[in-house]
């Protein structure tokens, strides 16, 4: 079927006025040779035969509801308000176009805006933007940033080994026309020591994620003044929910701080839409990319809000603007808004407590099993690293086909010394009696 | 002010949801690591659902009313494809799980690379890119390694008509290539002879969105093409437009070597008041090996009731990853289910019923405005918005008043070759009665802009807020409503 109303007779009478007689009269410029082509496509169903063929292919899936999950790497099973959902599914945010019209744009500007502010509270910076497709393109951009700050003339970027794989591949795609070079995650083991002593005076950004990959915190004060004693810039990439509990980015002197925003009230949804965020100091504000909303008046004084500092962008500048963002992820935006308005300063807090205590109650269990060890040279949070006695795919295996449950991440799938290891994520949707069985199920295992 | 920021709803002690006790024993936390403040709002779940109802209530929609805009294909977002994207096998299904528990995925994936090979008549498809300027840049690196990889590095330039999308040159930009941009003739086309005077062994290529931004098809196309591979260079299709030609000519025939659909024009994923959106690329053979990875390969055909494997596959040249994990898959699901219920009948039938409308609207209002490229139009066409004898009335003040009479305006001021250009795309799913109506109001506010200017001048005047200032806003900067944190004045 189709969703356009046109009966026969009305398509006839339009015709007439158009003064064409048949449709085939309207693409008359196609070339001919490739005009019409028969398209060998399935369909078309009704919505319900639809609906029936798609129930399948989703059942066909294993999911987070179906079993307990101890997965994460960079995309987390959390709990989101009901409301999320259901706000978000109203006409009125979902099939609106990006608010170039403010004056019936209201709804998404102010969200946006209130989303900016959120952002900024939470990494403790003082700009935020509208948001980019992902974690991993918000760090490309960062770089795209502090290449721009510094005028194209520094030509290096440091790069922390322990900075999600996705992300870092997606640098290198990012810049391959740009001629920078990357460095610092040639050595999978580098230390902070190791990337601070390949910041020069080429250098433009030294860029770490906090956790990192493998759920550390590293020690990152101090790091910022020694980043900008070579005149570099320093990015930190943040899972959010950590920073319900965890000092912010901004009080230890990032410039930039990006993450991925999906662990604030967005559904799996095996790897997108996901959410970008991007937030910076106000003095970087006019080299940042993408959508900026800001306060503005009505001649009666009254407040809105606008799209603002639109000469950085794309429709404007063209081949001079500081990125070619257009679409973004609007409605993910408004999502993680919701989310972070229902919880609150509390309910973050208490989220980002349960991650700490849970995944601390299932790294202890396992460490006590002979033949694993938890790494504990570094705090960590939500997510550890365990060694473990047998191939992490073997053990994976197990558990899912004799146990019911979803394992950790590979880490040798990315870091070969790391072979045998296995990335934990637990959040608070992992209850103690799942903890329990896992570590049973490891037990087993060994 | 409309509505308070949800801030100002905030009172200490406050909860917008009850979490549980944790269950297991505490750790104790890191004290030399934690934040001493946290400034969300403390607000009640009710609270919640009535700022952002009341916020909603303040946007234009599809679901209200018609969104002429052109370039941005505002057609009706069938639910089906809501609650589709929201099956709990694909909604909570997680990117890093063993592709084996994930066969559903990888089978509605690899079906639409298929489609959309089948549709665009490319060679390969990939599904990673999440939006159209992200498979814009896709697609000019895979050309700039196309090059490179032939070794042939003089190769510099990339070709952009003037009528062209700021996403082309900035993309350009990003890929650091050099634009030359290139003229339009009287009629619209790319000017042929300024097209073969640039085209040399320094060229990567031509980005050309086809029908173009005027909704004109290329009169020339095949004579573009082939001057564009004459001098080794390649074709990028900006596929904004699709919308106008799915079932009626699939770029990679008239010899597009990679173009990007916007799944969220052409195949009806919401707009989500800016995204997100989905931008994957289509690619003839030369530039298969290239596309980003990974995508989903067929790994062994079904056979005597075994079900078809499924797997992630690295094209052997790839890019690289344009983003993590696999796409915006939740718009993957919303696209398959759209192009399931059309099939190769329907869609088609949306094309022409869109072209339709859109030429129906332009036979109605030529006699009142100035059509500066007046031919058969495509999905959209483009008109301008003044007249000589009322020079105080521009294309901006027509788009205010028309919101007092209930239309979201078109897109305004683009392609920059129209003075004051009004690009009006009026897609397949809106009524004959509904266009009628918006033909009236556009005629009854080209009379007014003649009898009563101040009424265009001053729209809105039934809209939430009046016209808002916007070189103050840029002036004086607020972008965050929160105050500077004690930590930072202290510092």
């Amino acid at each position: 079927m189709s969703y356009y109303p046109h009966t026969d007779t009305e398509r006839a009478e339009m015709l007439a006025a158009v003064g064409a007689k048949s449709i085939d009269e309207l693409f008359a410029d196609v070339p001919s040779r490739v005009r019409f082509p028969k398209l060998n496509l399935a369909g078309p169903l009704s919505e319900l035969e639809t609906l029936q063929e798609l129930r399948g292919l989703s059942d066909a899936n294993g999911h987070a509801q179906k079993r307990p999950f101890f997965l994460g790497a960079g995309a987390y099973n959390h709990f989101s308000p009901g409301l999320v959902n259901y706000l978000i599914q109203r006409g009125e945010f979902l099939t609106a176009y990006t608010p170039y019209q403010p004056e019936v744009s209201q709804g998404t500007l102010q969200t946006i805006f209130e989303y900016q502010s959120m952002i900024c509270a939470l990494t403790g910076m003082e700009a935020a933007n509208a948001s980019h497709y992902d974690g991993a393109t918000a760090l490309a951009e960062a770089v795209v940033m502090a290449y721009h700050h510094h005028r194209e003339k520094r030509k290096k970027v440091v790069l922390s080994p322990a900075i999600h794989p996705h992300y870092r591949a997606v640098v290198r795609t990012y810049m391959q026309g740009l001629g920078l070079t990357i460095v610092g995650d040639e050595d999978p083991r580098a230390s902070l020591d190791d990337l601070v002593r390949q910041v020069d005076a080429n250098t433009a950004l030294l860029a770490v994620q906090s956790p990192n990959f493998f759920g550390q915190i590293e020690p990152l004060d101090g790091l910022a003044a020694k980043v900008h004693a070579a005149g570099a810039l320093l990015a930190v990439a943040v899972d959010p929910v950590s920073l319900g509990l965890l000092k912010p980015p901004g009080q230890y002197g990032a410039d930039i701080v990006t993450g991925e925003g999906q662990p604030l009230g967005l559904p799996l949804s095996y790897g997108g839409p996901y959410l970008g965020f991007f937030a910076t100091r106000k003095e970087y504000v006019r080299k940042m990319a993408g959508r900026l909303v800001g306060e503005a008046h009505d001649k009666n004084g009254r407040r809105g809000f606008v799209l603002t500092l639109s000469t950085r962008e794309q429709h404007i500048k063209r081949d001079k603007a500081t990125s070619n963002i257009c679409t973004n992820q609007g409605l993910m935006a408004i999502a993680a808004t919701i989310h972070l308005a229902t919880l609150g300063k509390h309910g973050l807090r208490r989220v980002a407590e349960l991650c700490w205590h849970k995944s601390h109650y299932a790294a202890q269990a396992i460490a006590e099993i002979p033949g694993y060890s938890v790494d504990v040279s570094q705090p960590f949070f939500k997510e550890f690293m365990v060694k473990c006695p047998k191939p992490v795919a073997a053990l994976n295996d197990f558990l899912l086909n004799e146990r019911g449950l979803v394992g950790g991440y590979d880490l040798g799938r990315d870091y070969p010394h790391l072979a045998g290891h296995m990335l934990i994520a637990v959040t608070e949707m992992n209850t103690r009696a799942e903890i329990n069985d896992l570590v049973e199920a490891l037990r087993a295992a060994a | 002010m409309l509505e308070p920021l949800i801030y100002d709803y905030s009172r200490p002690g406050r909860q917008g949801i009850s979490l549980p006790e944790p269950d297991v024993p505490e750790t104790a936390l890191p004290a030399d690591l934690l934040r001493t403040d946290l400034d969300l709002p403390e607000v009640d779940q009710l609270t919640v659902i009535r700022h952002y109802t009341r916020l909603s209530q303040l946007n234009f929609s599809i679901d209200t009313r018609m969104y002429p805009l052109g370039s941005c294909t505002m057609k009706y977002n069938p639910r089906l494809n809501e609650d589709t994207a929201r099956l709990p096998g694909f909604a909570l299904s997680h990117p890093m799980q063993d592709p084996d528990t994930a066969q559903g995925n990888l089978e509605l994936m690899y079906q639409l690379q298929e489609w959309l090979k089948e549709i665009g008549g490319f060679a390969g498809v990939s599904l990673q890119p999440a939006a159209g300027a992200h498979g814009e840049l896709t697609g000019v690196l895979m050309m700039r390694a196309y090059h490179r990889d032939r070794g042939d590095l003089k190769r510099t330039k990339v070709l952009i008509p003037n009528s062209a999308h700021g996403t082309n040159p900035a993309t350009a930009s990003m890929a650091g290539l050099e634009v030359v941009e290139l003229p339009s003739d009287a009629r619209g086309n790319i000017d042929l002879a300024a097209l073969k005077a640039v085209c040399d062994d320094t060229v990567v290529g031509l980005m050309i969105t086809n029908p173009n931004t005027l909704g004109l098809f290329e009169e020339h196309i095949e004579e573009v093409v082939q001057t564009v591979h004459a001098c080794g260079g390649l074709i990028y299709g900006d596929g904004a437009n699709m919308n106008a030609i799915v079932g009626v000519v699939r770029p990679g025939d008239l010899g597009f070597d990679v173009l990007h659909y916007n799944l969220h024009k052409t195949f009806s994923t919401p707009h989500g008041g800016g995204g997100p959106g989905s931008g994957p690329v289509g690619v003839s053979a030369r530039l298969a090996d290239f596309l980003p990875g990974p995508v989903v390969g067929l790994l062994e055909p079904g056979q005597g009731g075994r079900p078809p494997h499924y797997g992630f596959v690295t094209p052997p040249k790839s890019i690289g990853r344009m983003k993590s994990f696999w796409g915006n898959f939740g718009m993957l699901v919303r696209a398959y289910t759209y192009m399931r219920v059309h099939g190769a009948s329907g869609l088609r039938g949306n094309s022409e019923n869109a072209v339709l409308n859109a030429n129906y609207l332009l036979s109605k209002l030529r006699a009142h405005y100035h059509i500066p490229y007046d031919r058969v139009c495509k999905h959209e066409f483009v008109m301008e918005g003044v007249w000589p004898e009322v020079p105080g009335v521009h294309a901006l003040d027509i788009s205010k008043r028309l919101m007092d009479y209930s239309f979201h305006p078109p897109t305004n001021y683009f392609p920059l070759i129209v003075h004051e250009a009004l690009m009006i795309e009026p897609t397949e799913t809106e009524s004959r009665e509904t266009l009628d109506v918006f033909a009236d109001v556009l005629i009854k506010i080209a009379e007014e802009a003649h009898t009563q200017p101040e009424l265009l001048q001053t729209a809105p005047h039934t809209a939430p807020i009046a016209r808002l200032d916007e070189v103050s806003a840029a002036k004086q900067l607020v972008l965050c409503c929160r105050p500077i944190p004690a930590w930072a004045e202290a510092r």
